[in-house]
């Protein structure tokens, strides 16, 4: 079956979403995600968008439920990369991802990763 | 592939989702859509194919270009067979939900559109059509 | 009515040379030739080749509707032609008057060859003006097209200058806004700055509205989104330049700006953003 892969960096982890996403897809990376945090003892997770080219209101809200799901894990998430078009859209759309923390891209994704785990 | 072509794709599952975005993607480009727009338009029909599948039972969506002497757009119809809206402006509200979305699948994917209708009886299936112009 | 655009085609036929030469002597002395715009040589080389497909079109026997097919070559000819000289700056009536200025020449012609037969002369004139006058109107819609073109071209430019997107410092954007806000300039103001954002990778972006005049709520909302839509990227947004007239519609208006970091200068604002990423000014 089809997976997005995870990637262990040290004690984070490494999410680049780089297929057209489907719910089903979407529902097995929450699941692969948690058990991952919880098996390598992540303290953090990144999740690379830049290869999105849409975002709707079911993938916004995979993206807040992971962010909250790892929270309770005791590890935070960063979302990197979101493009332009689909940020406007986003917001046209409602949705404003409340609590999620975002960079605009890897290397500054790990960096306020690093600030908010030390 | 010619885009300039009335095209009818069905929507049985998630990954016909995924297939019909691609189409729509694909039309909006021939078109000459700003990204801003083809985005738009995508999410919205993402929106509303979701809808035909989880709460319609699955369905179709005819995808028409819209040529007009100053203007030029892509026309969206979304048809099901299933049970229907009961409260039409209810749906519509945002934060409204039956299924396992955000509740911005109907109003959000309205919001993204130039044009919106909506027909729907309880029981009789559902028809929505968007319009987009660029 | 055949007999009668044959008989033009006949003129044509024996005496093309002839009626190139009138007719652009005839565009030469006239008041709408405009020397300035277009040489000598290229007016003659138009008049030629478009001489050349009236004839060859009228050989065909083609009908009087310049829709047709038959005339498929001839439009094209005055579509470049009409629209080259709308580019050139010339008017619509100048534009027009190359083919409405080859009368002369051909009702003359015509009139000489006919003259023994009134009804027959009468029928070749007034194929031969519809004809002309259909694509005269041609040559004016091609033109006002192409004038549109022009003006939808320079609204875009127009658009894109007035919305210019300068880094400060390192990782600090400014966008400062001139002018009337309205919803189509908002938004590409909007995918600007958040296309600046990416490319620069600049954490942080002022907007500065200090020569915005009006701020009413359609504008407001568009800066609040443009504001949540940086932030969704990982950028943040500082609102600068509101003027008290602007806080006060702001606060009347009902939109919440609670959650935007906003200054009353762009100074301030872009002291704030310098402490954000660990510098500060200190006098040397």
């Amino acid at each position: 079956m089809e997976r997005i892969p995870i990637l262990k960096m040290g004690q984070y982890l490494l999410v680049t979403i780089q297929v057209d996403m489907h719910d089903q897809l979407a529902m097995t990376l929450q699941d692969d995600l948690t058990a991952k945090i919880v098996s390598d003892r992540a303290r953090g997770v990144l999740l690379d968008i830049s290869a999105l080219d849409l975002v709707d209101s079911f993938i916004g809200r995979m993206i807040s439920d992971i962010s909250k799901m790892a929270r309770v894990l005791d590890a935070q998430t960063v979302v990197v990369g979101m493009r332009p078009a689909v940020a406007i859209t986003l917001v046209e759309l409602g949705l404003s991802l409340e609590g999620v923390r975002t960079a605009l891209n890897v290397e500054s994704g790990m960096d306020l990763l690093r600030s908010v785990t030390s | 592939m010619n885009a300039i072509e009335t095209q009818v794709l069905e929507l049985k599952t998630t990954e016909d989702v995924v297939r019909m975005r691609q189409a729509v993607r694909q039309h909006s480009v021939s078109l000459g859509f700003s990204l801003v727009d083809q985005t738009k338009l995508v999410t919205a029909a993402s929106e509303l194919g979701r809808n035909t599948i989880i709460h319609g039972g699955g369905g179709e969506m005819k995808i028409e270009p819209l040529l007009e002497t100053n203007r030029r757009g892509l026309s969206l119809t979304f048809s099901d067979k299933g049970k229907g809206i009961p409260d039409v402006e209810l749906a519509l509200k945002d934060g409204y939900t039956t299924g396992s979305g955000m509740g911005l699948g109907l109003g959000g994917a309205k919001r993204l559109s130039s044009e919106f209708h909506i027909q729907s009886k309880p029981g009789e299936g559902t028809r929505i059509t968007i319009k987009r112009w660029r | 009515m055949k007999s009668n655009k044959n008989s033009v085609s006949v003129i044509l036929n024996r005496d093309e040379r002839g009626v190139l030469a009138d007719w652009v002597k005839l565009q030469l002395s006239s008041s709408s030739l405009r020397a300035d715009l277009m040489t000598e040589s290229d007016l003659r080389q138009q008049s030629q080749q478009f001489l050349g497909l009236f004839t060859t079109a009228l050989e065909q026997n083609a009908p009087a509707d310049v829709n047709a097919p038959a005339w498929s070559e001839v439009r094209e000819l005055l579509g470049q032609i009409s629209r080259s000289r709308a580019l050139q700056g010339f008017s619509p009536s100048e534009t027009a008057t190359f083919v409405f200025s080859l009368k002369e020449p051909l009702y003359a012609r015509v009139r000489a060859e006919l003259e023994s037969d009134p009804a027959a002369l009468a029928d070749a004139t007034w194929t031969l003006t519809a004809l002309l006058d259909k694509l005269g109107l041609y040559t004016t819609e091609v033109y006002q097209k192409s004038r549109n073109e022009i003006i939808d071209r320079q609204q875009r430019e127009l658009m894109e200058l007035s919305t210019p997107v300068v880094q400060l410092w390192q990782g600090i954007l400014a966008l400062p806004l001139i002018g009337t806000l309205d919803s189509e300039r908002t938004q590409v103001v909007m995918e600007n700055l958040l296309t600046k954002i990416v490319e620069t990778g600049a954490p942080l972006a002022i907007i500065d509205i200090t020569g915005v005049p009006t701020v009413d709520t359609l504008v407001a909302q568009h800066l609040l989104k443009t504001v949540a839509a940086a932030r969704l990227m990982g950028a943040d947004c500082i609102i600068s330049g509101i003027r008290p007239q602007i806080a006060q519609t702001i606060v009347h208006l009902g939109v919440d700006l609670t959650d935007v970091i906003t200054k009353s200068t762009l100074a301030d604002a872009f002291s704030i953003a310098l402490k954000r990423i660990g510098l500060s000014v200190k006098p040397a």
